[in-house]
């Protein structure tokens, strides 16, 4: 009889557990619909200059609209790796951030917009008279079947050789604008001991980007944006010319390079340990600011071989996610962000260029200024290593791809594999 | 074992079964009660999210979309012709079986030597022991620097003409083609086993000693008295009677080394032509990079049974053993 009663006792504490977790699970429920009034800000800015322009944004949004509080949800890790995860797991959840930071082109036109995860943007658009403050091709990169979704804050550079002015100098060399310069350039490093071309591709994408910038030199950029709608094969002979050239390159990097990030690699045209090195317009912050060199008296800048009028372009953007509770906040703040004030806000301090036209030049340094005036005229590429060009399954593949073809060097593998990636790019 | 005693008396009185039964159940419903709270969590937690696994490893949700119809064994065919897992199932076998081998091996010979009765055996103990302590991301970036080509070390190295490339060698010893892939011994992987090595062998040690302890004084007596040298006591006595320590020393170093992700993707990540992949950092990079989430869950899912073939004949044995 004593024992009855005893499991039934223990039967009602297992339901009071039960029941108690339900209704703390209630009350976090309703904690985040307190939280949801804040706009929050997603995105993985959190590295040295690129924060501080996100605090400024912030802070000039803040100016503007007092009431709206604003919360920068920003997640650590380079290239949006971790924030990537983060923001999946939050939008299969339907738990969206109010605006998160996406590149233009497929990885929000083929990843979110083709999910039905995103509202579009016209009416903003049309409102503040936007279409033509941007170029038309950069519109075109956030537009899907007419519909413009998100509002691009800047423009990195992709096609960007950097190097070392004194190693230059002192050869008597002069910075190469064709393959075949490029080549004679790097046999005489070559043969003087200096590594002619730094690589790091520790993680494979500055690899991608590397193929991606002699994909463009070699078959042009409006040949390069077909291959990634499916209009050309991905074994055109141009794509087999470029993977030969790619090839060739490959013997002038250092011996190292798979133990190096794009930091390291650049690091070592900083100390005149290499000559060049291929990276985006990102690694003229890291010089500038982190190895305290100077830009055209150190270093010097010229776009890779073949690509003078081609602009390789990442390009970060803001959307606003279907079933936010304060969508007219998130407007004001892509309002905001898609100003001239606040472009010339962010950019200087992130370093890269606005994605606006009528932007101040007069704001930024001295690269700055020849990149918005080379952004005017280039005919601008998405870039695959940075999830423009192409879905991130496909991006994945090809990276896999790189990072056999870096050792092996097998033309044929390497397209054979890229053709076979092929079917993901219709995702 | 009350089952049985209960059973047994109910035979001798079968006029009481029905009574004994009954007050077998209010017994069982108690307990039932009192861990039933872990049940139902590790039902749901554990074996509800390996089936969850299971299904979508045999989903065609390979977007960002989930897409759960169903594509049968379809990812885990991709899988097995898939150049980068066939590199990580050789790269994972060479690097078990070459650790597992040199942390045994070395951990019961310092068990040995420490168990002479040396002067500051404790010191030494902590000094092997206190690699354990630090999580394999610390173990991983320490030993990125030491074997880096370019840094520490090799800069020394380098002025005696050893200019060695460890994790940055894309070599293959011994290297025959075996499906997509050259099979042999990647040379990096063995950048990868020292930084391993030096982390787990402290734990073998440790277990070693453990064993040396509780083997009696005196069957080492009676083989020196019946005339065997210290070798041979050692051969012939001592390290039979440590075979239980190595089979458990095999089993928890196996599952480590078959499910290792921390340690190569703070050292190396997945290395050039994937010489230092293994199935957990090729899982993670699919699943969140890629959205690949099917094949990820395929290699969760191959990952469970390659663990499950050491660790479910243990637990067989060992439940024979205990009965």
């Amino acid at each position: 009889m004593k024992k009855r009663w005893l499991s039934l006792v223990s039967l009602l504490l297992v339901f009071s557990f039960i029941i108690s977790g339900c209704s703390s699970s209630t009350s976090t429920k309703d904690k985040d619909d307190k939280k949801a009034a804040k706009l929050e800000i997603f995105s993985w800015w959190t590295g040295a200059g690129e924060e501080d322009g996100l605090k400024a944004l912030i802070k000039l949004f803040k100016e503007k609209y007092p009431n709206v509080p604003v919360e920068n949800a920003a997640v650590a890790g380079g290239a949006g790796t971790n924030a990537k995860a983060v923001l999946a797991s939050r939008m299969q959840g339907n738990d969206p951030p109010a605006t998160f930071q996406v590149h233009g082109g497929a990885e929000l036109n083929a990843g979110w917009v083709a999910a039905g995860k995103m509202e579009p943007l016209n009416d903003l658009y049309d409102k503040e008279g936007w279409k033509d403050k941007f170029p038309q091709s950069l519109i075109d990169m956030v537009s899907k079947d007419g519909n413009i979704y998100s509002v691009p804050v800047n423009i990195h550079r992709g096609n960007v050789i950097w190097y070392n002015k004194k190693v230059f100098a002192d050869n008597g060399l002069t910075p190469p604008k064709t393959f075949d310069e490029f080549f004679a350039v790097a046999d005489k490093l070559k043969a003087k001991g200096i590594t002619p071309l730094s690589l790091g591709d520790k993680e494979p994408w500055t690899a991608t980007m590397l193929f991606e910038d002699i994909l463009v030199g070699t078959i042009g950029t409006e040949k390069y944006i077909k291959l990634w709608s499916g209009d050309l094969p991905l074994n055109d002979p141009g794509v087999v010319e470029a993977t030969k050239t790619f090839k060739k390159m490959l013997d002038y990097v250092n011996a190292d390079h798979s133990s190096r990030n794009w930091q390291d690699a650049s690091q070592m045209v900083g100390k005149g340990e290499a000559a060049m090195n291929v990276m985006g317009d990102w690694a003229k912050g890291y010089f500038v600011n982190d190895l305290k060199l100077k830009t055209n008296e150190d270093f010097g800048f010229i776009t890779t071989p073949g690509t003078e009028g081609d602009f390789l372009v990442i390009t970060d953007t803001f959307g606003l996610p279907k079933g936010v509770k304060n969508p007219d906040d998130v407007k004001k703040f892509l309002s905001v962000l898609g100003s001239v004030e606040g472009q010339d806000a962010f950019n200087p301090l992130k370093g890269s260029i606005p994605a606006r036209i009528d932007a101040d030049p007069a704001k930024y340094d001295e690269y700055g200024k020849q990149t918005i005036a080379d952004f005017k005229d280039a005919k601008l590429a998405p870039s695959l290593a940075h999830g423009s060009a192409a879905p991130e399954g496909f991006l994945t593949k090809v990276n896999q791809a790189i990072n056999i073809f870096v050792t092996q060097k097998d033309v044929d593998q390497f397209i054979d594999s890229l053709v076979a990636a092929s079917s993901d790019l219709k995702k | 074992m009350e089952l049985n005693r209960t059973e047994k008396r109910s035979a001798v009185l079968p006029e009481t079964k029905a009574k004994r039964n009954r007050k077998l159940t209010t017994d069982h419903l108690l307990a039932l009660c009192f861990i039933l709270p872990s049940i139902v969590l590790i039902a749901v937690f554990v074996y509800g999210f390996i089936g969850w696994t299971g299904y979508v490893s045999m989903s065609n949700w390979n977007t960002l979309v989930p897409d759960f119809s169903f594509a049968g064994l379809k990812n885990y065919a991709y899988l097995f012709q898939d150049y980068r897992f066939q590199a990580d199932l050789r790269n994972t076998l060479v690097f078990t079986v070459l650790f597992i081998a040199v942390v045994v091996l070395a951990g019961q010979a310092l068990a040995i030597f420490l168990d002479q009765k040396i002067r500051g055996e404790s010191l030494f103990r902590n000094i092997f022991f206190f690699p354990m302590a630090l999580s394999f991301v610390v173990t991983g970036v320490v030993w990125q620097w030491l074997l880096n080509p370019s840094t520490g070390v090799n800069l020394f190295l380098k002025k005696f003409g050893l200019d060695s490339m460890w994790y940055t060698n894309t070599d293959i010893l011994a290297g025959f083609k075996w499906g997509k892939i050259e099979f042999g011994i990647p040379v990096a992987i063995i950048a990868v086993v020292i930084a391993a090595v030096w982390q787990m062998t402290g734990f073998s040690l440790a277990m070693y000693l453990a064993g040396l302890r509780a083997i009696p004084e005196e069957l080492k007596e009676a083989a020196r008295i019946d005339g065997a040298s210290e070798f041979k006591v050692y051969r012939k006595v001592i390290i039979p009677l440590l075979r239980p320590i190595t089979v458990s020393v095999i089993i928890i170093m196996a599952h480590i080394s078959l499910k290792i992700f921390d340690l190569i993707y703070a050292m190396t990540g997945p290395g050039a032509n994937f010489v230092t992949d293994v199935p957990g950092v090729y899982m993670f990079e699919t699943t969140f990079r890629g959205n690949y989430y099917a094949n990820g869950a395929a290699i969760a899912i191959i990952m469970l049974l390659f663990v499950a073939i050491f660790i479910v004949p243990y637990l067989i044995s060992s439940r024979k053993g205990e009965s």
